[in-house]
């Protein structure tokens, strides 16, 4: 239980952070941000490489977890490198 | 004393992956900065699953998920048109939702007695089911697939979202209930609830975002983003992970901000946005006086031609015309034309926060010369023509003239005080607020009808010969 309170203490303090981070960053580059942060949503990959997979279930749903993870990290860091190397100033 | 175990070890990495997944969002406050950012946060996900995967039990199933995912979302990023990434982000909103899902249904599975850390599976799957089924809404909706103007099926999908409610409520109260010892409540039956509980997840995001118009659907993209966010952090919590409960915080808190930013861009709560909708949060817009004064290409070539300066105002419709190109090409003529050009960028313009921002930046367009309406505003009366591509809402001057209009008091491109507006449009239809456009009428506003992409190519033809 002990575990739980400082975790969601990390949490509080994470969220406040992230607000403080955002807020800075310009309208122009939303939409580089959003699909930034798809690829950050897919850090869920480092959560679902531990999964156990002893039943069929259970591999199917790590199998699951891992490739939509991917593809949101790859896709995501990827597509958001595409659309900032569009930004000049000239 | 510490020892350095591979669990030691493996946190020690997650707290350098969140250090540079931080310093990357901070970086990306910045144009010039951003690329590299984006890149530091990449190494931070690199790091964190380079410790992680040092441990795997089963590398055979891993790898190859792992691989099928990247060809997968490689081929998205590097196939999605500019035009199309608000789809794009919504589709992975939902992906980042399955897999929390997923992720949470697998630890459920792995509990052998009713606790409370249960409470955090719940929750995981619901705000993970709801992200999932809701963005592939979204989805079908941004691809103009799906309307969701059916009345009755979106009163049922409301009352749908209160039945979740009452039975999220229930099932968390057994699962107390269960873990204060209460004997009626055994493990078998919570296995039933949870199950339940699945599908109920999938279909309240159904519910959720069916009956939100096309035209709230940045706000929704925002939102399921935060959703993503947030459902990896309940993961992170379950499965007591710090490097997800700090990256999916980062992401809950920018989905969060956007969504903000973005209704107040339309001066709305989000309850109206997301429980009521436009059409019957005001009455009807008042008798418009005045005549629409249609105006040819070659007469339009003469105004614009004779213009000092030229305020470029792009909507949706500059984006499903694919006109962003031909746009850049007639900014440059004007340029060369002694003029002086600048684009004026409303938050909700387009289809996702940021949109018209992207695709003017891939034809080309400078970024200092992006503009935001509190820039423009002030200096208006100076602007000699607006041209207005294929956006309505933003430019409609009943927010700032008219008390009883729905979209009274937000903020817009007050085009209608420049010298002249020139609108670019396909037909009079309204806009997404179904709300009739004032300025269309005004004095010192002219329509050039067609299509967006080929009204500007014949200017661009005139400027030429």
């Amino acid at each position: 239980m002990e575990i739980i309170l400082l975790l969601f203490f990390i949490l509080i303090l994470a969220i406040f952070l992230g607000l403080e981070l955002i807020s800075k960053i310009p309208s122009t580059l939303h939409t580089p941000l959003m699909s930034g942060a798809n690829a950050i949503s897919g850090i869920t990959l480092v959560g679902a490489l531990s999964l156990d997979t002893g039943s069929n279930l259970q591999m199917i749903l790590a199998f699951s977890a891992i490739t939509f993870a991917s593809i949101n990290v790859f896709g995501g860091y990827l597509v958001t490198n595409r659309m900032l190397r569009m930004f000049k100033k000239k | 004393m510490m020892e350095f175990d591979l669990n030691t070890m493996q946190q020690i990495g997650y707290i350098f992956s969140a250090i540079l997944f931080i310093y990357g969002l901070k970086m990306l406050s910045n144009e010039s900065s951003a690329a590299r950012g984006n890149v530091v946060s990449s190494m931070g996900m690199l790091l964190a699953v380079l410790v992680t995967v040092i441990e795997i039990v089963n590398p055979v199933l891993v790898l190859s998920a792992m691989l099928l995912g990247a060809l997968i979302g490689s081929a998205f990023a590097l196939k999605v048109k500019m035009t199309s990434i608000p789809e794009m982000v919504a589709l992975f909103n939902g992906f980042g939702g399955l897999s929390s899902f997923f992720l949470a249904w697998s630890e459920f599975n792995n509990l052998t007695g009713i606790s409370l850390i249960m409470i955090l599976s719940f929750l995981t799957v619901i705000i993970g089911g709801i992200t999932f089924s809701g963005s592939v809404i979204a989805f079908f909706k941004l691809a103009e697939i799906l309307k969701g103007d059916n009345n009755l099926l979106n009163k049922a999908s409301r009352w749908f979202l209160i039945f979740s409610l009452l039975f999220v409520i229930i099932a968390v109260g057994q699962v107390i209930a269960g873990g204060l010892g209460y004997e009626l409540i055994d493990l078998a039956l919570i296995q039933k609830i949870f199950i339940a509980l699945l599908i109920i997840s999938l279909l309240a995001g159904l519910a959720f975002v069916l009956p939100i118009g096309g035209g709230d659907m940045p706000v929704v993209i925002s939102l399921l983003n935060s959703f993503s966010g947030i459902a990896a952090a309940s993961a992170g919590v379950l499965l007591t992970n710090t490097a997800l409960i700090v990256a999916g915080c980062l992401v809950g808190a920018s989905g969060l901000v956007l969504t903000l930013i973005m209704a107040k861009s339309m001066n709305r709560t989000l309850y109206n946005i997301f429980f009521v909708g436009y059409e019957s949060s005001g009455s009807s817009a008042a008798e418009i006086d005045g005549e629409i004064k249609p105006i040819s290409a070659e007469d339009a070539y003469l105004v614009v031609e004779a213009a000092r300066s030229v305020l470029i105002v792009p909507g949706y419709g500059m984006a499903v015309a694919q006109a962003q190109h031909v746009v850049k090409e007639l900014g440059d003529l004007l340029e060369e034309n002694g003029c002086e050009v600048s684009y004026g960028i409303h938050p909700v313009a387009g289809r996702m926060p940021g949109h018209m921002n992207v695709l003017l930046a891939e034809a080309n367009v400078s970024y200092d010369n992006l503009l935001e309406p509190k820039d423009i505003n002030p200096t208006m009366e100076t602007v000699d023509i607006a041209i207005v591509i294929g956006a309505n809402d933003v430019v409609n001057p009943s927010a700032t003239e008219e008390p009883g209009s729905p979209i009274y008091g937000m903020p817009i491109l007050e085009v209608h005080r420049a010298k002249t507006a020139m609108v670019l449009k396909r037909s009079m239809a309204s806009g997404f607020a179904g709300v009739q456009n004032p300025l269309f009428f005004k004095e010192n506003s002219r329509m050039l009808f067609g299509d967006a992409k080929e009204s500007i190519s014949k200017l661009v033809a005139e400027f030429k010969d």
